[in-house]
């Protein structure tokens, strides 16, 4: 073993460019060039949302915005076409036009939203004590989220996914994963799936996606799991090193999270997703944002209203 | 309370994890500590150098940057080939060896010179007096010191819940996710942790008494 004092110099900066850089799939290899979010001359254009004005909806949450003049809602910035902020602090993707979409039809335009960055362990704190008024981004729809939160949606139909290098060939989907390591984020749901002894296949547990991605290009693990639509914005970043397997294993229904009882907003809300989706502006979002990563549109599937 | 009934198997292991990755790295860590500041007191001055030079290194950077250049700068040069928790294990103890090192230095510098004089010039070696004479009387002294690192120990071996090593922390990790009321697991977390530091400082406490000497 040779070891040069340049490369173990060059992997130290690397380890601490690591800790600087919060969002994710910053570093590509070389000869990947990132597909730029915004698109070339022929890339689809995002729509704009026309405005409603007069909105009367009987809801404490939706009064007290209207008061203020800004709405405030929850996100993600460190996924890639789906929730992301970038280095000019503007955010981007798919649930972030969702957010834009709902806002417009409670007569806010676009400057008139707050966004804050949540994390995912503090959704349901953070919704339930009124520090923002919706939360959208991939928040998955499930019974013990509704204990606490309303949910209106589901918006977007996900499920876990396996992200693997471009030249993977054994890995077809999670009943090939015996004896292969397989990372995500600690205490993510479709881990748990992984874990169970019928796969057969290690697992490691990092904080951050980014993190999970980095051991794969490393080749430390052969796999990482998460919602597709997550892994197809990782993919997206590095057509020449990455793919996405493309045999969901489970389903996770995403919607918008808001106050538990606040059950005009919520049907509001559902309208709205309701409205965008018939008049066309749902299908042009995701062309313009998750569409870009080359995965086809897919139906939305049918709203719940509770 | 139903969060911690429903879900006792999985607190168990998170608690048995912290425990065992605690008990193990503070074992190692007080090995080598005490090894590093024998070197740090030598008459040979490679090895004070040696000594002085890890303490430096390892007391001065951040935990998390340790754990990062582990898992994502090493194998970039050679391949390790550690486990998940070998890892945590070799971290935690390093970092943790350069404060156990300090601890046990500064315990040894209250034995008045004379002591180590006096075990010369009846011909003891250096290792006789470091030994027989010095670390007896030092033992004392670093007690209090060496219960506080430990309990600093138990709580840094959460930082290894985020690099795949199953410990109480992760617990927490995995129950908010499926969005579990978040009060409640951080009582039952802490509560965990409590348990165990409260043990280790019984055990020091005891020690304490049972080596306590008439001046």
């Amino acid at each position: 073993m040779k070891l040069r004092k340049s490369a173990a110099v060059a992997a130290t900066i690397a380890a601490l460019a690591l800790t600087a850089t919060a969002c994710g799939g910053e570093s590509g290899t070389a000869g990947d060039k990132p597909k730029d979010p915004t698109g070339g001359k022929n890339a689809p254009k995002l729509p704009t949302y026309a405005v409603k004005s007069g909105v009367k909806i009987d809801s404490a949450t939706l009064k007290a915005a209207q008061k203020a003049g800004k709405l405030v809602i929850g996100s993600k910035d460190d996924q890639p076409y789906l929730g992301f902020q970038d280095t000019s602090g503007k955010r981007s993707g798919f649930d972030i036009e969702i957010a834009k979409m709902v806002a417009a039809d409670l007569g806010f335009k676009p400057d008139q939203i707050e966004f804050k960055t949540i994390d995912s362990g503090v959704r349901e704190t953070t919704i339930s004590k009124g520090d923002v008024d919706l939360y959208v981004g991939t928040y998955t729809i499930n019974d013990e989220r509704k204990k606490q939160v309303g949910f209106a949606g589901p918006y977007m139909k996900a499920g876990a996914d396996l992200l693997v290098r471009k030249d993977e060939k054994s890995i077809t989907g999670p009943d090939s994963l015996k004896g292969k390591t397989v990372c995500s984020i600690k205490g993510s749901t479709p881990l748990q799936e992984i874990k169970k002894p019928k796969y057969g296949a290690k697992t490691v547990e990092l904080a951050k996606y980014s993190e999970c991605v980095q051991q794969l290009t490393n080749n430390e693990v052969d796999a990482v799991t998460t919602d597709d639509a997550i892994l197809k914005g990782y993919a997206a970043q590095r057509p020449n090193a990455l793919k996405v397997v493309g045999k969901p294993f489970t389903e996770e229904p995403y919607g918008v999270g808001m106050n538990k009882d606040d059950k005009a907003l919520r049907d509001a809300v559902t309208n709205a997703i309701e409205a965008h989706q018939k008049n066309g502006d749902y299908k042009k979002a995701y062309e313009a944002t998750l569409g870009l990563s080359g995965a086809a549109f897919v139906e939305p599937p049918a709203l719940e209203r509770y | 309370m139903n969060v911690l009934l429903d879900h006792w198997p999985e607190f168990r292991e998170g608690f048995i994890g912290t425990i065992w990755l605690t008990l193990a790295s503070g074992l190692l860590a007080m090995l080598l500590g005490v090894v590093l500041a024998g070197f740090r007191v030598s008459p040979v001055p490679p090895l004070r150098f040696f000594g002085t030079a890890w303490v430096t290194l390892f007391r001065n950077t951040p935990l998390t940057l340790l754990f990062l250049v582990i898992w994502f700068a090493v194998p970039q040069v050679f391949d390790l080939g550690l486990s998940p928790w070998a890892k945590a294990l070799v971290v935690l103890s390093v970092y943790t060896s350069s404060f156990v090192c300090e601890a046990v230095r500064s315990g040894i510098n209250t034995v008045p010179l004379g002591q180590a004089e006096a075990a010369r010039s009846i011909g003891m070696t250096f290792f006789q007096t470091l030994g027989t004479i010095i670390l007896p009387q030092a033992v004392r002294t670093v007690l209090p010191p060496l219960s506080s690192i430990f309990i600093a120990l138990t709580k840094n071996s959460a930082i290894a819940g985020a690099f795949s090593v199953t410990e109480l922390f992760g617990w927490q990790k995995l129950l908010s996710d499926k969005g579990f009321p978040i009060a409640w697991i951080f009582l039952w977390v802490a509560l965990g942790y409590l348990v165990i530091v409260f043990v280790i400082s019984i055990f020091f406490r005891v020690l304490e008494r049972s080596l306590e000497v008439a001046r």
